[in-house]
Order: C-alpha cells, then sequence, then structure tokens
C-alpha cells in the first residue's frame, strides 16, 4: 500500500506545484513583500482560507496606516504537508524575498518553517500552529505569533475541573505534538491541586475509530472526560460520546478547537461540553462585533477563530508600518517596534510575551444551544512559560 | 478488563466490522469478477457520505436522501464503467490504478468544489434516535444495531444473489471464463456494467449508512480505501466470503487493540495482516 501512497503523494505534488498562485498587486513605490504559507487544499484549507481573509481584512482597513506602501502578496498552498515547508519557506526568502511570511496552520509545517526563517531578517508571524516549540526552545527574535500554544487553552481547565469538584480525570488525545502537550498542560495545573489522571489515552494520528474507547471510559466511570481532538476527530469523538449515552453521565471537557467550526456537525451531541479558549465567537467586545459585521461584508460569511488570529496577524504588520512611518528596512526596529504592540484584536486586546507568544485571556465556554457559550474568564493575561526560549 | 468490558468491545467490533465489510464488498466483488483494481472506491464511500448529508440537508429526510443518494451512485457506476473503466479491461493493474488515482484526485477536487472543506455531520435519523441501556453507565444507540442489520441484510442478499440467481450464475461463470461465457451468447459487456455499478453503489451505501456514526470530511475515502484493502487481502482478493470474515476479524482486532494497547493499535491490523500472509499467501479464501 505504500507504493500506492507514494505514488499518489507524487501525482498530487506534481499537480499542485504547477498550480502555485502570485498574486500581485500593482506595485508603485515602496511594496512590502508578504508571504503567504498557508494549507489552500486537502484537510486544512478551510482554516488556510479563513486567515488569509482575515489577514487581508485587516491590512484592508489599515490602509491608512500603510503611509503609501503597497503590499504585494505572494500565496503559497503548503497542503499542510512539513515536507514541503522548507522549499516554500527558503523560497520566500530567497526568491521572492519577503518581508513579512504569514504560515502556518499545521505544527509540523511550522517546524519546517521555523529551520528555515530562524534569524533572518523575514518576520515570521505565525497564525495559528500552536506547537510549544515554536515560542519555547525554537523561538527567535523574528519568529511571532498571534494565536495561542498549545498549553494555553488547556492549563486553565485544570483548575476548572477541580473548581467543579472533578477529582478522578480520563485524559484522551492523538500522540503527536498538539495532543500530547494539550494533556499535559491539562495534567500540569490538575495535578498541582491534588487532582489524579485515571487513565491517558494517546491514539495514533490522525485515527477516529474512537468507540472502544468510550466504552472504556463508561466501564472506568470517571468523574470527567478531558480531550483535545479538532475538526473531523473532534465530530466524531463528542458524537461517539453522546451516541454511548454518556454526555449527561460524565462531563466531557475539552481544549477549545473541540467545539470550533464543528458545533454545527455535531449538534445535539455537543450540548454542555465545556471547553477552554482565548476567544469565542459571540465574546462580548466591542471589536469582537465589529470585525464580525466587516468581515461579514467583505466574504459573506461570518469569521471563524482562524480569520481573527489571520486578522491579528494583518493588524501587527499594519501597526508595525504605521508605527515606523513606512520605512521598515531597519528589521532590527521592526522587531522592536513589534514587540511593543499592543494589538486590538477581536478576543480583546493582548500583548506580546518575551517568547512572542500573546499575553491574552482563556475563557471558559459551554455549549448551549448550539453555540459556545462564555462562562467565565478560566485565566486572565495568561502568559506561556516559554520553557527552554533564551530571548 | 472485565468480561462485561469484553463484551461491549465484541459487540463494538462486530458492528465496525460489519461495516467494513459492506464497504470491502464492493471492491471485491469488482476485483474477482471483473480482474479491476478499483483505487477510487473509497472516494464512492465518500460520495455517498456527501450526497446524503447534501440531499439530507435539503430535504429533511434521512430515508428519502438515502435512496436518492444510492440511486445516483448506481448511475455514477454505470457512467464511470461506460466511459473509462470499460477501456481497461485488456490493460495491466498499473494502467487500472493510474486511472483510478487519477479519478481520487478529481473526486477530492469535486468535493471541495461542490460542498466545501468544513466538515459536516448528518443527524441521526428521529425514527431510530434512540438508545436501549447496555451496562451500568452506557446505552447501546439503536441506530448502530440498525445499521449493522443492514449491513447483514445486504451481505445475505449478496450471497444470495451470487449463489442462487441466474445473475449470480453469470457472474460466477464470467470469473472462471470469460470468453466460454461470451461464446454462449451472453453480453458480458452488460453484466461487467452492472457488476461495477453494484460495487460502486455498495461502497455509496456504506458511505450513507455511516454518515450519522461518522465526521463526513476531505480525505475520508481515502483512509478508510487503505482499511478495506487490507479486509480484501486478508480474506483473499475477489473472495466475498473472504471479505466477510476479514472484515470481521479486522472489526474485532482493531477495537481490542485500541483500548488495549493504543499506542500500537494502528499497526495491529498491518501485522495480522502480514501473519495471515505468511500463513496464506493467497489471503484465507482465495480461489
Amino acid at each position: 500500500m505504500s507504493r500506492i501512497k507514494t505514488l499518489a503523494g507524487a501525482v498530487l505534488a506534481t499537480t499542485l506545484t504547477a498550480g502555485l498562485s502570485t498574486t500581485t498587486v500593482a506595485a508603485a513605490g515602496e511594496t512590502v513583500k508578504v508571504g503567504l504559507m498557508l494549507p489552500f487544499s486537502g484537510i486544512y484549507a478551510q482554516l488556510g482560507e479563513a486567515g488569509r481573509d482575515g489577514l487581508k481584512l485587516a491590512l484592508k482597513e489599515h490602509a491608512e496606516q500603510l503611509h503609501g506602501t503597497k503590499i504585494e502578496y505572494i500565496e503559497l498552498d503548503t497542503e499542510a504537508k512539513p515536507s514541503r515547508a522548507p522549499e516554500l519557506a527558503s523560497s520566500l526568502l530567497n526568491q521572492h524575498e519577503a518581508d513579512f511570511v504569514i504560515g502556518p496552520v499545521h505544527s509540523g509545517v511550522a517546524m519546517g518553517m521555523i529551520k528555515m526563517l530562524r534569524g533572518k531578517d523575514t518576520i515570521m508571524i505565525i497564525p495559528n500552529a500552536g506547537s510549544a516549540a515554536a515560542t519555547g526552545p525554537l523561538c527567535s527574535p523574528n519568529v511571532f505569533r498571534t494565536s495561542f500554544s498549545s498549553w494555553q487553552p488547556s492549563y486553565p481547565m485544570g483548575k476548572v475541573a477541580l473548581e467543579k469538584g472533578y477529582k478522578k480525570v480520563y485524559a484522551i488525545s492523538w500522540n503527536y505534538g498538539m495532543g500530547r502537550e494539550s494533556l499535559d498542560a491539562f495534567a500540569e495545573s490538575f495535578e498541582a491541586g491534588g487532582g489524579e489522571i485515571v487513565e491517558k489515552v494517546l491514539l495514533p494520528f490522525p485515527s477516529t475509530n474512537f468507540q472502544s474507547h468510550v466504552s472504556d471510559i463508561a466501564d472506568e466511570n470517571p468523574d470527567a472526560v478531558f480531550t483535545f481532538f479538532a475538526g473531523g476527530g473532534a465530530i466524531k469523538f463528542v458524537k461517539d460520546y453522546d451516541a454511548m449515552g454518556l454526555r449527561g453521565k460524565i462531563p466531557l471537557l475539552g481544549s477549545g478547537f473541540l467545539t470550533e467550526g464543528t458545533l454545527q456537525a455535531q449538534g445535539e451531541a455537543a450540548e454542555g461540553v465545556m471547553t477552554g479558549l482565548h476567544y469565542a465567537e459571540q465574546l462580548d467586545v466591542p471589536k469582537n462585533q465589529a470585525f464580525r459585521e466587516a468581515f461579514n461584508t467583505e466574504y459573506g460569511h461570518y469569521p471563524d477563530i482562524y480569520a481573527v488570529q489571520g486578522y491579528d496577524a494583518g493588524q501587527a504588520i499594519a501597526n508595525t508600518i504605521g508605527e515606523l512611518n513606512g520605512d521598515i528596512s531597519d528589521k532590527k526596529a521592526v522587531i522592536s517596534t513589534m514587540e511593543k504592540l499592543t494589538i486590538d484584536s477581536p478576543r480583546g486586546e493582548f500583548t506580546f510575551s518575551r517568547a512572542h507568544n500573546p499575553i491574552q485571556n482563556i475563557y471558559l465556554r459551554e455549549v448551549k444551544d448550539g453555540v459556545n457559550v462564555v462562562q467565565s474568564v478560566a485565566a486572565a493575561a495568561l502568559e506561556d512559560p516559554a520553557r527552554g526560549c533564551k530571548l | 478488563m472485565s468480561t462485561e468490558l469484553i463484551f461491549v468491545q465484541l459487540v463494538n467490533g462486530i458492528q465496525y466490522g460489519l461495516l467494513l465489510f459492506l464497504i470491502a464488498s464492493g471492491l471485491t466483488l469488482v476485483f474477482g469478477v471483473m480482474g479491476i483494481l478499483n483505487l477510487a472506491h473509497g472516494s464512492m464511500y465518500m460520495v455517498g457520505a456527501y450526497l446524503v448529508w447534501y440531499f439530507v440537508s435539503i430535504t429533511g429526510s434521512f430515508t428519502l436522501s438515502a435512496l436518492l443518494s444510492a440511486v445516483i451512485a448506481l448511475g455514477l457506476g454505470i457512467l464511470i464503467e461506460r466511459v473509462l473503466i470499460q477501456r481497461l479491461y485488456n490493460r495491466n493493474h498499473l494502467d487500472q490504478v493510474l486511472l483510478t488515482i487519477g479519478m481520487i484526485f478529481v473526486f477530492n477536487s469535486l468535493q471541495s468544489i461542490l460542498w466545501g472543506n468544513d466538515p459536516y455531520g448528518v443527524a441521526v435519523p428521529d425514527t431510530l434516535g434512540g438508545s436501549v441501556p447496555f451496562t451500568d453507565n452506557s446505552s447501546y444507540p439503536i441506530y448502530r444495531i440498525f445499521a449493522a442489520l443492514i449491513c447483514i441484510a445486504i451481505a445475505a442478499a449478496l450471497y444470495f444473489v451470487v449463489s442462487k440467481t441466474r445473475l449470480g450464475m453469470l457472474i460466477r461463470a464470467g470469473e472462471s471464463n470469460r470468453e466460454m461465457v461470451e461464446a454462449l451468447g451472453v453480453n458480458i459487456k452488460s453484466l461487467y456494467t452492472i457488476v461495477f455499478a453494484i460495487g460502486v453503489m455498495l461502497a455509496a451505501v456504506s458511505g450513507i449508512i455511516a454518515a450519522p456514526m461518522r465526521s463526513i470530511v476531505p480525505g475520508m475515502g481515502e483512509s478508510v480505501l487503505i482499511t478495506c484493502f487490507v479486509v480484501v487481502v486478508i480474506g483473499g482478493m475477489g473472495s466475498i466470503k473472504g471479505a466477510f470474515v476479514g472484515a470481521l476479524l479486522v472489526g474485532v482486532i482493531s477495537t481490542f487493540a485500541a483500548v488495549l494497547m493504543p499506542s500500537m493499535s494502528n499497526m495491529i491490523i498491518y501485522i495480522f495482516m502480514i501473519l495471515v500472509l505468511l500463513v496464506k499467501p493467497q489471503g484465507l479464501f482465495a480461489k
């Protein structure tokens, strides 16, 4: 079978390399090159598109801050394949000489990009990938993140679980960076407060054969379940959990991605699921309402968290260019300006930590009538510990 | 592991295995009768799931949507056989692989263009909504029992058609000696069209039945295709009985592996496949 897969991969790679699109905005005067390395095809395509749309909206809204500089976009499709990351990052760096590189969605791709871009003059802004290493051991002056670290949404949930009186928790996720880091972050605060992880299950990514584990949970009968799953896996897990009759009996907690962009498909099965995240679509922040309406006017549908993160990457670029009066030739000045920014985000204002990760609120949300309703601020101005970062 | 949990997991495994059989049966039928290796079989599963989601979102009725989707899949099967597959009967397997891999890309792109890349879910139809008490803590959804029964019914129907009817006799005859069947005045061309279309429809019906239990996402066809090949290889390429036994084995083994050694669970069925091939290189029920 692996031969077939290799063959399929090769065919796919050739077709897509041929289709790389370069969008050029008419250049006049100073031109700022913004390279996008996002997945525009494959399972994360929708996330890549949302991030791009958010970014472009921010740069359009902040046009007067740009001091007449023109933005030239170079869009490269990563297909969320880590193996393509170094090649694409290198082409943005050397061939296109991009001033900013925005990407990626997938943490595996982030590793490949960082290896190529670390310590260079090009500023890299990560609009999603939550890998701890990006603002941890691999942190770098020119690498920023406008999304989250894997630690941030899960760490406060340990405290939440304890406050709700849960002592024994069953933890389950996929066996890859984001999954392991999410469970560890939860365990860190949960065990420190006297809680016990009765079982920790790590499934091979991206397996969605959950039914046997849900049966196992029923048999184990813990006080609560903590999980990280996203996308199709999140839908399947929440539906299986409900189908086996566990909803309403054993509370389900998770990192916020469990119920992001998946609620419609999960339907009633998601009711009552509690998650932690740095955003909620109905968040009561004036900037959020304004952003949602502006995005809807521009694109004809309401934005999701991935659009917010892309939008904030765009705001970071626009604000920096604005502060420097349009002159971004001195990269040291660009970095120190960006470090001091306060981003007026739809999630609420945030600043960058020393490792360049957002210092932001994590909200506790509960699904009610198909909406993630904010219950409380689970952790205010939470800063990622940035373990291993020497900045 | 308590006896109760072993029983629960056995039920889970059988239920998963029955669904696997339904998907794999079409693949093995087409290979056994026509000698065509259809790598786009998983795409047909995906098409079934997306179609039923699409029609449910319009009509609101699962039964109506399921019937509509199955009929469209049958039509699609006839169309693909007439336009594409027919040109491949005298070519080698590599040409078939190239064409059917190409079809995977075409169907994935069509899915992306027609329905976008968001993950979707289909609600369980109301009449099959509830669940029956199962253990102290859990209950078993009626829809899953229903799905298992449908799979058994289709397996029985398939067995009946292949072994007891004139069509089945022709299929079996075509398998062993194509020229002779043609010489006896049977229109083998339309027989092949029917078989291929049934194969496509079986894959799509599996997608339809699985839709309320699974998430409908891009790439869902490929992941199921690989498991399907494992089932068919274990059972013996071309054998329906083999596919049935293989599917149940893979279903039960992967369910227990998932609980007992989660980190290795994806590997176990491949290791099992290797063991089977070491003892029986042609699979359990090869002809």
